[in-house]
Protein backbone atom coordinates (compact mmCIF):
# COMPACT_ATOMS: atom_id res chain seq x y z
CA UNK A 1 0.00 0.00 0.00
CA UNK A 2 1.07 3.78 -0.25
CA UNK A 3 2.47 5.54 2.28
CA UNK A 4 2.89 9.13 3.40
CA UNK A 5 6.60 9.68 4.95
CA UNK A 6 6.07 13.37 5.10
CA UNK A 7 5.96 16.91 4.26
CA UNK A 8 7.49 20.00 2.48
CA UNK A 9 6.87 23.52 2.74
CA UNK A 10 8.61 26.42 0.54
CA UNK A 11 8.01 29.78 -0.38
CA UNK A 12 7.70 30.09 -4.25
CA UNK A 13 8.71 33.40 -5.51
CA UNK A 14 9.37 33.54 -8.74
CA UNK A 15 12.97 35.74 -7.82
CA UNK A 16 13.86 32.23 -7.04
CA UNK A 17 13.54 31.05 -9.69
CA UNK A 18 15.88 33.61 -11.57
CA UNK A 19 18.52 33.35 -8.75
CA UNK A 20 18.43 29.58 -9.23
CA UNK A 21 19.36 30.42 -13.01
CA UNK A 22 22.09 31.99 -11.87
CA UNK A 23 23.50 29.97 -9.53
CA UNK A 24 23.54 32.65 -6.61
CA UNK A 25 23.59 30.02 -3.55
CA UNK A 26 26.69 31.80 -1.79
CA UNK A 27 25.17 35.39 -2.92
CA UNK A 28 24.93 37.07 0.67
CA UNK A 29 21.18 38.21 -0.18
CA UNK A 30 20.03 34.18 -0.71
CA UNK A 31 22.65 32.24 1.36
CA UNK A 32 20.25 32.59 4.55
CA UNK A 33 17.42 31.21 2.04
CA UNK A 34 19.03 28.28 0.15
CA UNK A 35 20.81 27.44 3.62
CA UNK A 36 17.35 25.79 4.23
CA UNK A 37 17.37 23.28 1.80
CA UNK A 38 20.64 21.26 1.24
CA UNK A 39 19.38 19.41 4.87
CA UNK A 40 16.04 18.59 3.49
CA UNK A 41 17.40 17.36 0.24
CA UNK A 42 20.18 14.83 2.20
CA UNK A 43 16.82 13.37 4.13
CA UNK A 44 14.74 12.88 0.40
CA UNK A 45 18.09 11.28 -0.77
CA UNK A 46 17.70 9.24 1.91
CA UNK A 47 13.97 7.74 1.55
CA UNK A 48 13.69 8.38 -2.18
CA UNK A 49 9.77 9.40 -2.81
CA UNK A 50 8.17 7.89 -5.71
CA UNK A 51 5.80 10.63 -5.53
CA UNK A 52 5.87 13.93 -5.06
CA UNK A 53 1.98 15.83 -4.29
CA UNK A 54 2.53 19.38 -5.53
CA UNK A 55 -0.03 22.17 -3.78
CA UNK A 56 0.40 24.99 -4.67
CA UNK A 57 -1.21 27.92 -6.00
CA UNK A 58 -1.58 29.17 -9.96
CA UNK A 59 -0.60 32.82 -10.73
CA UNK A 60 -2.45 33.24 -13.46
CA UNK A 61 -0.64 30.64 -15.87
CA UNK A 62 -2.86 27.46 -15.55
CA UNK A 63 -6.46 29.14 -15.00
CA UNK A 64 -7.76 32.38 -15.73
CA UNK A 65 -10.72 34.56 -14.39
CA UNK A 66 -13.25 32.84 -17.23
CA UNK A 67 -13.12 29.87 -14.68
CA UNK A 68 -11.43 29.52 -11.54
CA UNK A 69 -11.41 26.67 -9.68
CA UNK A 70 -11.14 26.25 -6.00
CA UNK A 71 -9.56 23.15 -6.25
CA UNK A 72 -7.80 21.78 -8.93
CA UNK A 73 -5.85 18.26 -9.54
CA UNK A 74 -3.84 17.38 -12.34
CA UNK A 75 -4.52 14.24 -14.07
CA UNK A 76 -1.85 14.32 -16.91
CA UNK A 77 1.15 12.20 -18.21
CA UNK A 78 3.13 15.51 -17.84
CA UNK A 79 2.60 18.89 -16.59
CA UNK A 80 4.28 21.48 -19.03
CA UNK A 81 6.11 24.99 -17.91
CA UNK A 82 5.19 27.92 -19.84
CA UNK A 83 6.20 31.69 -20.65
CA UNK A 84 4.71 33.24 -17.93
CA UNK A 85 5.38 36.81 -19.10
CA UNK A 86 8.54 38.14 -17.30
CA UNK A 87 11.09 35.88 -18.60
CA UNK A 88 11.68 33.09 -16.02
CA UNK A 89 13.75 30.75 -18.52
CA UNK A 90 11.42 27.59 -19.18
CA UNK A 91 11.91 23.77 -17.59
CA UNK A 92 11.24 21.23 -19.30
CA UNK A 93 8.07 18.93 -18.72
CA UNK A 94 7.53 17.20 -15.21
CA UNK A 95 6.70 13.33 -15.06
CA UNK A 96 2.60 12.91 -13.72
CA UNK A 97 1.34 10.33 -12.45
CA UNK A 98 -2.46 9.85 -14.20
CA UNK A 99 -3.12 6.16 -12.15
CA UNK A 100 -2.66 7.84 -8.59
CA UNK A 101 -4.41 11.01 -9.96
CA UNK A 102 -7.61 9.46 -10.72
CA UNK A 103 -7.47 7.46 -7.66
CA UNK A 104 -7.44 10.54 -5.60
CA UNK A 105 -9.91 12.62 -8.01
CA UNK A 106 -12.40 9.61 -7.35
CA UNK A 107 -11.68 9.61 -3.59
CA UNK A 108 -11.94 13.45 -3.05
CA UNK A 109 -15.08 13.46 -4.99
CA UNK A 110 -16.93 10.28 -2.97
CA UNK A 111 -15.33 12.08 -0.03
CA UNK A 112 -17.36 15.25 -0.87
CA UNK A 113 -15.00 17.46 -2.77
CA UNK A 114 -16.09 18.61 -6.01
CA UNK A 115 -12.79 19.65 -7.59
CA UNK A 116 -12.08 19.94 -11.05
CA UNK A 117 -9.69 17.53 -13.39
CA UNK A 118 -7.40 18.87 -15.24
CA UNK A 119 -6.14 16.55 -18.37
CA UNK A 120 -4.00 19.67 -19.36
CA UNK A 121 -2.39 22.13 -16.96
CA UNK A 122 0.17 24.25 -17.23
CA UNK A 123 2.53 24.72 -14.40
CA UNK A 124 3.91 28.00 -12.81
CA UNK A 125 6.08 29.18 -10.36
CA UNK A 126 4.20 27.92 -7.86
CA UNK A 127 5.00 24.49 -8.90
CA UNK A 128 8.26 25.00 -10.28
CA UNK A 129 10.27 26.51 -8.12
CA UNK A 130 9.88 24.33 -4.86
CA UNK A 131 10.60 21.44 -7.11
CA UNK A 132 13.94 22.67 -8.16
CA UNK A 133 14.61 23.80 -4.66
CA UNK A 134 14.17 20.54 -3.46
CA UNK A 135 15.63 18.36 -6.71
CA UNK A 136 18.18 20.16 -8.05
CA UNK A 137 17.94 20.51 -11.96
CA UNK A 138 14.17 19.31 -11.99
CA UNK A 139 13.11 18.25 -13.37
CA UNK A 140 16.10 15.88 -15.05
CA UNK A 141 17.05 14.61 -11.87
CA UNK A 142 17.44 11.27 -11.55
CA UNK A 143 15.64 11.13 -8.62
CA UNK A 144 12.84 13.22 -9.58
CA UNK A 145 9.52 11.79 -8.61
CA UNK A 146 6.26 11.38 -10.36
CA UNK A 147 3.89 14.46 -9.57
CA UNK A 148 0.63 14.86 -8.89
CA UNK A 149 -0.82 19.29 -9.58
CA UNK A 150 -2.99 20.32 -6.95
CA UNK A 151 -4.12 24.22 -7.29
CA UNK A 152 -6.19 26.08 -4.44
CA UNK A 153 -7.56 29.39 -5.79
CA UNK A 154 -5.53 32.51 -3.53
CA UNK A 155 -6.16 34.69 -6.54
CA UNK A 156 -9.95 36.02 -6.63
CA UNK A 157 -12.47 35.82 -3.38
CA UNK A 158 -13.89 33.88 -2.12
CA UNK A 159 -10.77 31.54 -1.09
CA UNK A 160 -11.07 28.52 0.54
CA UNK A 161 -11.51 28.74 4.05
CA UNK A 162 -8.07 27.32 6.59
CA UNK A 163 -10.41 24.92 8.02
CA UNK A 164 -12.01 23.78 3.84
CA UNK A 165 -7.95 23.63 3.41
CA UNK A 166 -6.99 21.25 6.47
CA UNK A 167 -10.20 18.71 5.88
CA UNK A 168 -8.87 18.86 2.12
CA UNK A 169 -5.59 17.39 2.94
CA UNK A 170 -7.51 15.04 5.08
CA UNK A 171 -9.47 13.58 2.73
CA UNK A 172 -6.33 13.73 0.30
CA UNK A 173 -4.37 11.40 3.23
CA UNK A 174 -7.27 9.05 3.17
CA UNK A 175 -7.21 9.21 -0.95
CA UNK A 176 -3.05 8.37 -0.73
CA UNK A 177 -3.18 5.74 2.25
CA UNK A 178 -5.91 3.52 -0.31
CA UNK A 179 -4.24 3.44 -3.37
CA UNK A 180 -3.26 -0.20 -3.90
CA UNK A 181 0.39 0.40 -5.02
CA UNK A 182 3.71 0.02 -2.79
CA UNK A 183 4.45 4.09 -3.18
CA UNK A 184 6.12 6.55 -1.50
CA UNK A 185 4.92 10.02 -1.05
CA UNK A 186 5.81 13.32 0.05
CA UNK A 187 3.12 16.04 0.27
CA UNK A 188 3.97 19.80 -0.61
CA UNK A 189 2.42 22.98 0.71
CA UNK A 190 4.24 25.98 -1.01
CA UNK A 191 3.86 29.67 -1.14
CA UNK A 192 3.68 31.95 1.67
CA UNK A 193 4.58 33.73 3.80
CA UNK A 194 3.27 36.51 4.68
CA UNK A 195 3.21 39.18 2.13
CA UNK A 196 1.66 42.04 -0.10
CA UNK A 197 2.20 43.42 -3.27
CA UNK A 198 -0.33 45.38 -3.87
CA UNK A 199 -1.68 48.76 -2.72
CA UNK A 200 -0.64 51.33 -0.44
CA UNK A 201 -0.24 48.16 2.04
CA UNK A 202 2.74 46.73 -0.44
CA UNK A 203 5.61 45.34 1.32
CA UNK A 204 3.82 44.21 4.41
CA UNK A 205 5.49 41.06 6.56
CA UNK A 206 4.49 40.01 9.80
CA UNK A 207 7.11 37.84 11.28
CA UNK A 208 5.40 37.64 14.26
CA UNK A 209 2.53 36.01 12.89
CA UNK A 210 4.49 33.50 10.04
CA UNK A 211 6.30 32.19 13.14
CA UNK A 212 3.51 31.23 15.03
CA UNK A 213 1.91 29.99 11.96
CA UNK A 214 5.16 27.80 11.54
CA UNK A 215 5.10 26.34 15.28
CA UNK A 216 1.21 25.66 14.81
CA UNK A 217 1.34 23.97 12.06
CA UNK A 218 3.21 21.26 13.58
CA UNK A 219 1.81 20.84 17.25
CA UNK A 220 -2.04 22.10 16.80
CA UNK A 221 -3.14 22.96 13.08
CA UNK A 222 -6.81 22.89 14.31
CA UNK A 223 -6.07 25.82 16.26
CA UNK A 224 -4.77 27.81 12.58
CA UNK A 225 -8.45 27.21 11.59
CA UNK A 226 -10.02 29.86 13.81
CA UNK A 227 -8.38 32.70 11.56
CA UNK A 228 -10.87 33.70 9.20
CA UNK A 229 -9.89 34.17 6.10
CA UNK A 230 -10.24 38.43 6.14
CA UNK A 231 -8.12 37.85 9.41
CA UNK A 232 -5.48 35.94 7.32
CA UNK A 233 -5.28 39.13 4.69
CA UNK A 234 -5.17 41.39 7.33
CA UNK A 235 -2.25 39.40 9.38
CA UNK A 236 -0.02 37.81 6.54
CA UNK A 237 -0.92 40.18 3.47
CA UNK A 238 -3.24 39.90 0.42
CA UNK A 239 -0.72 37.13 -1.09
CA UNK A 240 0.18 36.14 2.42
CA UNK A 241 -3.50 33.75 2.02
CA UNK A 242 -0.99 31.45 -0.02
CA UNK A 243 -1.12 29.63 3.43
CA UNK A 244 -3.93 27.77 2.54
CA UNK A 245 -1.36 25.58 0.88
CA UNK A 246 0.54 24.83 3.70
CA UNK A 247 -3.09 23.90 5.66
CA UNK A 248 -3.65 21.24 2.75
CA UNK A 249 -0.67 19.69 2.94
CA UNK A 250 -0.20 19.26 6.95
CA UNK A 251 -3.98 17.57 6.82
CA UNK A 252 -2.60 14.89 4.44
CA UNK A 253 0.00 13.81 7.32
CA UNK A 254 -1.61 12.44 9.88
CA UNK A 255 -2.04 13.70 13.74
CA UNK A 256 1.41 13.41 14.25
CA UNK A 257 4.47 15.04 12.75
CA UNK A 258 8.33 15.54 13.76
CA UNK A 259 9.66 18.71 12.47
CA UNK A 260 13.23 17.77 11.33
CA UNK A 261 13.66 21.20 9.39
CA UNK A 262 12.87 25.25 10.00
CA UNK A 263 14.02 27.98 7.78
CA UNK A 264 12.43 31.46 8.21
CA UNK A 265 14.38 34.50 6.62
CA UNK A 266 13.21 37.99 5.53
CA UNK A 267 13.24 39.43 2.87
CA UNK A 268 13.35 36.69 0.09
CA UNK A 269 11.73 39.46 -2.86
CA UNK A 270 8.86 41.31 -1.16
CA UNK A 271 8.05 37.60 1.31
CA UNK A 272 8.86 36.28 4.14
CA UNK A 273 10.33 33.20 3.40
CA UNK A 274 9.76 29.91 5.44
CA UNK A 275 10.93 26.11 4.55
CA UNK A 276 10.02 22.84 6.83
CA UNK A 277 10.46 19.14 6.79
CA UNK A 278 7.72 17.46 8.63
CA UNK A 279 8.57 13.75 8.73
CA UNK A 280 5.06 11.60 9.56
CA UNK A 281 5.36 9.83 12.99
CA UNK A 282 5.46 5.90 12.29
CA UNK B 1 -26.12 30.05 7.01
CA UNK B 2 -24.89 33.64 7.26
CA UNK B 3 -21.25 34.39 6.17
CA UNK B 4 -19.70 35.86 8.68
CA UNK B 5 -19.56 39.50 8.30
CA UNK B 6 -15.98 40.29 9.06
CA UNK B 7 -15.48 38.18 5.55
CA UNK B 8 -17.90 40.10 4.01
CA UNK B 9 -16.87 44.05 5.45
CA UNK B 10 -13.22 43.77 5.77
CA UNK B 11 -11.39 47.00 5.73
CA UNK B 12 -8.24 46.52 5.72
CA UNK B 13 -6.04 49.93 5.23
CA UNK B 14 -4.22 49.75 1.89
CA UNK B 15 -5.56 46.00 1.13
CA UNK B 16 -8.15 46.09 -2.22
CA UNK B 17 -9.86 42.56 -1.84
CA UNK B 18 -10.20 40.86 -5.09
CA UNK B 19 -13.86 39.95 -5.06
CA UNK B 20 -16.58 38.87 -7.17
CA UNK B 21 -17.46 42.83 -7.76
CA UNK B 22 -13.52 43.77 -8.68
CA UNK B 23 -13.12 40.63 -10.67
CA UNK B 24 -15.77 41.52 -12.93
CA UNK B 25 -14.91 45.51 -13.18
CA UNK B 26 -11.33 44.66 -14.63
CA UNK B 27 -12.03 41.40 -16.34
CA UNK B 28 -11.09 43.31 -19.60
CA UNK B 29 -8.06 44.91 -18.15
CA UNK B 30 -6.90 41.54 -16.51
CA UNK B 31 -7.67 39.18 -19.31
CA UNK B 32 -5.31 42.03 -21.63
CA UNK B 33 -2.54 41.41 -18.76
CA UNK B 34 -3.69 37.32 -18.83
CA UNK B 35 -2.10 37.72 -22.55
CA UNK B 36 0.76 38.99 -22.14
CA UNK B 37 1.66 35.30 -21.34
CA UNK B 38 2.90 35.14 -24.94
CA UNK B 39 5.45 36.29 -26.28
CA UNK B 40 4.31 37.16 -29.74
CA UNK B 41 1.06 39.26 -27.74
CA UNK B 42 3.69 41.38 -25.80
CA UNK B 43 5.53 41.84 -29.25
CA UNK B 44 2.13 42.87 -30.42
CA UNK B 45 1.08 45.19 -27.45
CA UNK B 46 4.49 47.12 -28.00
CA UNK B 47 4.02 48.00 -31.95
CA UNK B 48 0.55 49.35 -30.77
CA UNK B 49 -0.97 49.79 -27.09
CA UNK B 50 -3.69 51.77 -27.95
CA UNK B 51 -4.96 49.17 -30.55
CA UNK B 52 -4.25 46.57 -28.27
CA UNK B 53 -6.27 48.34 -25.39
CA UNK B 54 -9.41 48.55 -28.22
CA UNK B 55 -8.81 44.46 -28.60
CA UNK B 56 -9.49 43.49 -25.45
CA UNK B 57 -11.74 46.18 -24.35
CA UNK B 58 -10.75 48.32 -22.20
CA UNK B 59 -12.24 51.09 -20.21
CA UNK B 60 -11.30 54.24 -20.17
CA UNK B 61 -9.78 54.65 -16.87
CA UNK B 62 -8.51 51.17 -17.38
CA UNK B 63 -6.35 52.78 -20.82
CA UNK B 64 -5.16 55.61 -18.71
CA UNK B 65 -4.19 53.64 -15.80
CA UNK B 66 -2.06 51.41 -18.54
CA UNK B 67 -0.81 54.60 -20.06
CA UNK B 68 0.68 56.00 -16.55
CA UNK B 69 1.52 52.59 -15.72
CA UNK B 70 -0.19 53.62 -12.08
CA UNK B 71 -0.01 50.28 -10.48
CA UNK B 72 -2.60 51.85 -7.75
CA UNK B 73 -4.76 53.10 -10.48
CA UNK B 74 -4.99 49.73 -12.45
CA UNK B 75 -5.92 48.19 -9.51
CA UNK B 76 -8.50 50.59 -8.63
CA UNK B 77 -10.01 50.28 -12.19
CA UNK B 78 -10.61 46.54 -11.08
CA UNK B 79 -7.01 44.88 -12.08
CA UNK B 80 -5.77 42.26 -9.87
CA UNK B 81 -1.56 41.94 -9.25
CA UNK B 82 -1.64 38.71 -10.79
CA UNK B 83 -2.26 39.52 -13.92
CA UNK B 84 -0.92 43.03 -13.10
CA UNK B 85 2.71 41.37 -13.19
CA UNK B 86 2.88 40.30 -16.09
CA UNK B 87 2.29 44.23 -17.32
CA UNK B 88 4.82 45.14 -15.20
CA UNK B 89 7.09 42.51 -17.04
CA UNK B 90 7.10 44.10 -20.20
CA UNK B 91 8.59 47.09 -18.64
CA UNK B 92 11.04 45.31 -16.44
CA UNK B 93 9.74 46.43 -13.27
CA UNK B 94 10.20 43.90 -10.14
CA UNK B 95 7.72 43.62 -7.86
CA UNK B 96 10.06 45.85 -5.71
CA UNK B 97 9.69 48.61 -7.94
CA UNK B 98 5.41 48.11 -8.12
CA UNK B 99 5.75 48.41 -4.36
CA UNK B 100 8.14 51.28 -4.61
CA UNK B 101 5.67 52.83 -7.10
CA UNK B 102 2.36 52.35 -4.88
CA UNK B 103 4.36 53.45 -1.48
CA UNK B 104 5.90 56.29 -2.66
CA UNK B 105 9.25 55.50 -1.57
CA UNK B 106 12.36 54.83 -4.30
CA UNK B 107 12.91 51.18 -4.89
CA UNK B 108 15.88 51.14 -3.01
CA UNK B 109 14.09 53.18 0.00
CA UNK B 110 11.10 50.06 -0.42
CA UNK B 111 13.82 47.44 -0.03
CA UNK B 112 15.16 49.13 3.15
CA UNK B 113 11.39 48.40 4.09
CA UNK B 114 11.13 45.19 3.38
CA UNK B 115 15.35 44.07 5.43
CA UNK B 116 13.81 46.10 8.22
CA UNK B 117 10.91 43.49 8.49
CA UNK B 118 13.16 40.85 9.73
CA UNK B 119 14.76 43.30 12.40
Amino acid sequence: MATIIGGLTSSHIPAVGNAIHNKLFDDPYWKPFFDGYPPIREWLDHHKPDVAINIYNDHGLGFFLDRMPTFAIGAAAEYRNEDEGWGIPKLDPFPGDPELSWHIIESMVADEFDITSCQELAVDHGFTVPMQLFWPGAPNNPAMPRTVPISANTVQHPIPTLKRALDFGKALRKALLSFPKDVKIVVMGTGGLSHQLDGQRAGFINKSFDQMCMEKIVTAPEELTHISRMELVEKAGAQGTEFLMWMMMRGALGDKVVPLEKNYHIPISNTGAGTMLLECAA
Amino acid sequence: MAAEPFDQHADIPGTTIFDGKQAMKGYALNKMCYSFNSAENRAEYLRDPEAYFVKYGLADDQKQACRDKNVLAMIAAGGNIYYLAKFAGIYKLSVQDVGAQQTGMTTEQFKEKLKRAGD
